[in-house]
């Protein structure tokens, strides 16, 4: 297992080394460059010449991104012209808060779809399931920042029972039922598309199992029905819906971009947003460089686990 | 399983109780003397002299001061950290009398040596907190040639040439002056640990959360009223909205003009309106096609319909436009000036006058910047209104930096108009560099559009030189009065800077220059 790991980790490396480079170049493909965008209608060309040697990017393309590549390989990340700080201070504080916000929402569609993805398979056809599937429908097809402004709507503006956004109170508060509350909202928001996706998935991984020999030999011998679904029939579905739950955790951090925004949660995905838009090129790569990472990372936690639950792939 | 199930549920009846518990801690609304502002940014940096969006100025505004200051309610200069000046007799040399007894909020005393770190930091390369930059509007100053320590309270500017906007240029957040000691302490990071001396002082920056300032007990103008200012970037309109009307803010800035309404007509608001040194225009290209010809270009100023652009596009968050300088600078404009009216026929028969009926053009519109306003739907609707007196108008549309790439080195070539929008500190600045002959692109200017006309050139010259400001006022209303008839640009907008603050919000005021300033400001 642990040869698996780190053979997988070693891959992981060209993809991130790939996408520096992808992301390099289409960065440096955008029109406008850093000067323009911080001079606006300021922006002579004199201004812009004197501005980006001040910045250092006066210099040729392929030698700018090999400075980048052999301060990173040094732990240097650089520093961001537009926030005025080292690049890897901005990220850590930011994808801290992705994390909190991607792990809650991730806990919660994992346990929300999973438990769906179950009942509506034990009671296939039943109302229960009629109206879970209806639901999980819904869900997946609506736009989370609609369904996040509909949120701050409702539960802030009209009730007032919880804040509009942020991460901690703006006065007072900064303990951790604080930061529940402010949570409540965004979490939910994000991990609405993923139970449903993860709902649809359980119901039918589930289905397949429950028609196997071995169920039917379970029942045959009298065991209990719970202890059929749950011992049996849920730990092997289990190993099919685990690697899904590894993707979604991918499409959390991505969907957490418009969440960020709606919610004002200081995380990673709105960062990179901003830094796209005034041309933070350090930024920019930092960022891409530590999601993608992440990303990797999950899916690789996921493959690991799938490992774990399923004895045949035990060699 | 089941046990799985008992826990969650218990988890869940644990957290909705700790919720409920907490909830008026959350809830509360803050103290009677801490306000909290919602701004439409995080701050890019608290270092006056790196930053360059009126954002950053809303907060710095109120953490320093700078030799000069704008008066309340007015784009006039009154004495702040300078409590006098003297200009020699041919404009070259400013002597500023210093304020007695001002400190830093560090302790450090403010003084003639003070003032000139400042603008040897921002001017000299060689300077040893050169590097704590860039400098971005540097070039403000640029005409400085040095600054010279005469005494202890005495500072003097020599410039290369007369340059009659310094003051302006010194009371922009420009020239605000930071700490030496705290720029010397913190180097590259001043910026997250700024040090002025004005009525607050920083207290605190949580990263995309809040920037928190505090009561300076010291103010040599008299201290703030308030004890602490809580400023709040939340970058979506749709959310700082929510906030404030959720009670999470007491005053927010640029309010959505689809809102404007809600809030004008809830008791519990007040809605604040303020034209500004704003306007927003099209670019006309004077050298080349049907906008060379002087009668297509005021044709085009009759045939845009600005009253329905401002009301019903605009939704009343900006005013019509008479002419190249805004009347927020009410010393230096024209008030006899009125607006183009909006007279197609006339449009028409001047168009047929000049021989282009039916003219092709391309008219460059961009998606949305820097005090641009709703630049795509007021497009459609201008391309509207050309269609109808006859104009083809094909629209292009770029991102910002690309139309600023495409606009800025002229539109010879490539398109007839483009739009634009400029927000100065001082009536120099925009007819300066973007309606002289000396300013077309070829010479680094942004006179995109290459009017050129003589007799401007030299008003604007004079007006440079003068140091007597009802001189330079004479030298612009003349100027606006020529312009007006040559229509290089359509005039179209002046924006009105809104803001909303809760009705608990007392001694508020939103000043003409669009900063932000809080001293006398309370809390009921």
């Amino acid at each position: 297992m642990v040869g698996y790991i780190i053979k997988r980790l070693f891959y992981a490396v060209p993809v991130l080394l790939g996408l520096t480079v992808i992301v390099f170049f289409i960065m440096t493909l955008i029109p406008g460059d850093p000067a323009t965008a911080i001079l606006g209608s300021y922006a002579t060309p004199e201004n812009v010449e004197r501005l980006n040697r001040q910045l250092g990017l006066d210099k040729p393309l392929v030698q700018q991104y090999f400075i980048w590549l052999m301060n990173i390989l040094e732990g240097d990340f650089g520093r961001s012209y537009s926030l005025n700080r080292p690049v890897i201070d901005e990220i850590t504080e930011r994808f801290s808060a992705t994390l909190i916000l991607a792990g809650a929402s991730l806990i919660l569609c994992s346990i929300l779809g999973l438990l769906a993805g179950v009942y509506t398979a034990v009671h296939q056809f039943g109302w229960g399931d009629r109206l879970i599937t209806f639901l999980v429908l819904i869900g997946i097809s609506l736009p989370s920042f609609w369904l996040g402004l509909l949120m701050i709507f409702l539960f802030a503006v009209t009730w007032k029972i919880l804040p509009a956004s942020g991460m901690f109170a703006i006065y007072g508060g900064g303990d951790f039922a604080d930061l529940l509350i402010h949570l409540l909202l965004p979490a939910t928001t994000l991990s609405i598309v993923a139970t449903g996706v993860i709902a649809r998935l359980t119901r039918a991984s589930m289905l397949e199992v429950l028609r196997q020999d071995y169920i039917r030999t379970a029942r045959a011998k009298g065991l209990e029905e719970r202890k059929v679904i749950y011992r049996h029939a849920f730990r092997a579905a289990l190993v099919n819906v685990i690697p899904v739950i590894g993707i979604q955790a991918g499409f959390v951090l991505g969907g957490a971009v418009y969440i960020e925004t709606v919610f004002q949660w200081p995380g990673i995905g709105r960062m990179l947003v901003q830094a796209i838009s005034t041309r933070d090129l350090l930024l920019v790569q930092g960022g891409v460089l530590i999601v993608a990472a992440a990303y990797v990372l999950f899916n690789l936690l996921a493959d690991v686990v799938q490992h774990a639950l399923d004895p045949r792939l035990k060699k | 399983m089941k046990t799985l199930i008992r826990t969650l549920v218990a988890l869940c009846v644990i957290s909705i109780l700790a919720l409920g518990g907490t909830d008026n801690l959350a809830r509360a609304q803050t103290p009677d003397d801490v306000l909290v502002v919602g701004q439409i940014a995080e701050p890019k940096s608290l270092d006056p002299q790196t930053v360059t969006a009126i954002n950053d100025f809303r907060i710095l505004m109120n953490v320093y001061d700078g030799l000069v200051r704008y008066k309340d309610g007015a784009l006039e200069v009154e004495p702040a950290l300078a409590t006098a000046w003297q200009i020699s007799e041919d404009g070259k040399s400013y002597t500023f009398t210093l304020r007695e007894g001002v400190e830093f909020h560090d302790g450090t005393r403010f003084d003639a040596e003070a003032v000139k770190f400042n603008f040897d930091r921002m001017l000299d390369e060689t300077h040893p907190y050169h590097d704590t930059g860039p400098f971005p509007l540097s070039f403000f100053f640029s005409a400085i040639e040095g600054v010279t320590v005469v005494d202890d309270m005495t500072v003097r500017f020599d410039l290369n040439e007369p340059y009659a906007p310094f003051l302006s240029n010194l009371a922009y957040p420009t020239g605000l002056i930071v700490s030496p000691a705290a720029v010397a302490k913190h180097g590259k990071d001043f910026g997250r640990n700024p040090v002025g001396t004005g009525a607050f002082e920083f207290a605190e920056w949580e990263g995309n959360t809040k920037v928190v300032v505090t009561r300076n007990d010291n103010y040599w103008d008299g201290n703030a009223e308030l004890e602490a200012v809580i400023f709040r970037p939340i970058t979506d309109a749709n959310t700082r909205v929510a906030e404030m009307l959720s009670g999470g803010l007491d005053i927010m800035v640029e309010v959505p003009p689809d809102n404007v309404a809600t809030f004008a007509s809830d008791g519990d608001y007040n809605l604040l309106e303020q034209a500004g040194p704003h306007v927003w225009f099209l670019i006309l290209n004077a050298k080349e096609g049907p906008m060379a010809d002087k009668r297509v270009r005021q044709a085009v100023n009759y045939a845009i319909n600005k009253k329905e652009l401002v009301e019903d596009v605009l939704q009343g968050t900006a005013e019509i436009a008479a002419g190249p300088t805004p009347p927020a600078f009410a010393w230096a404009y024209n008030n006899s000036l009125t607006p183009y009216p909006y007279d197609p026929d006339k449009a028409r028969s001047l168009i047929k006058e000049a021989g282009h009926e039916g003219a092709k053009l391309t008219f460059y519109v961009t998606e949305g910047g820097s005090g641009m306003l709703d630049p795509v739907p007021m497009g459609a609707a201008i391309q509207a209104d050309l269609a109808k007196v006859g104009l083809d108008v094909e629209i292009e549309t770029y991102e910002w930096n690309s139309f600023l790439d495409k606009v800025n080195p002229g539109l010879e070539g490539k398109a007839d108009m483009a739009q634009m929008a400029w927000m100065t500190n001082d009536p120099d600045t925009l007819p300066f560099l973007a309606l002289r002959t000396g300013a077309w692109p070829s010479e680094g200017g942004f006179n995109s559009g290459y009017y050129s006309n003589p007799k401007v050139d030299e008003l604007l010259e004079s007006a440079r030189s003068a140091t007597d400001q009802a001189e330079r006022a004479k030298y612009y209303k003349e100027m606006q009065t020529i312009v007006r008839d040559d229509a290089p640009w359509v005039f179209v907008a002046n924006w009105k800077q809104n803001a909303v603050a809760s009705s608990r919000v007392d001694g508020f005021s939103l000043q003409p220059s669009f900063f932000l300033i809080l001293k006398d400001t309370r809390k009921n």
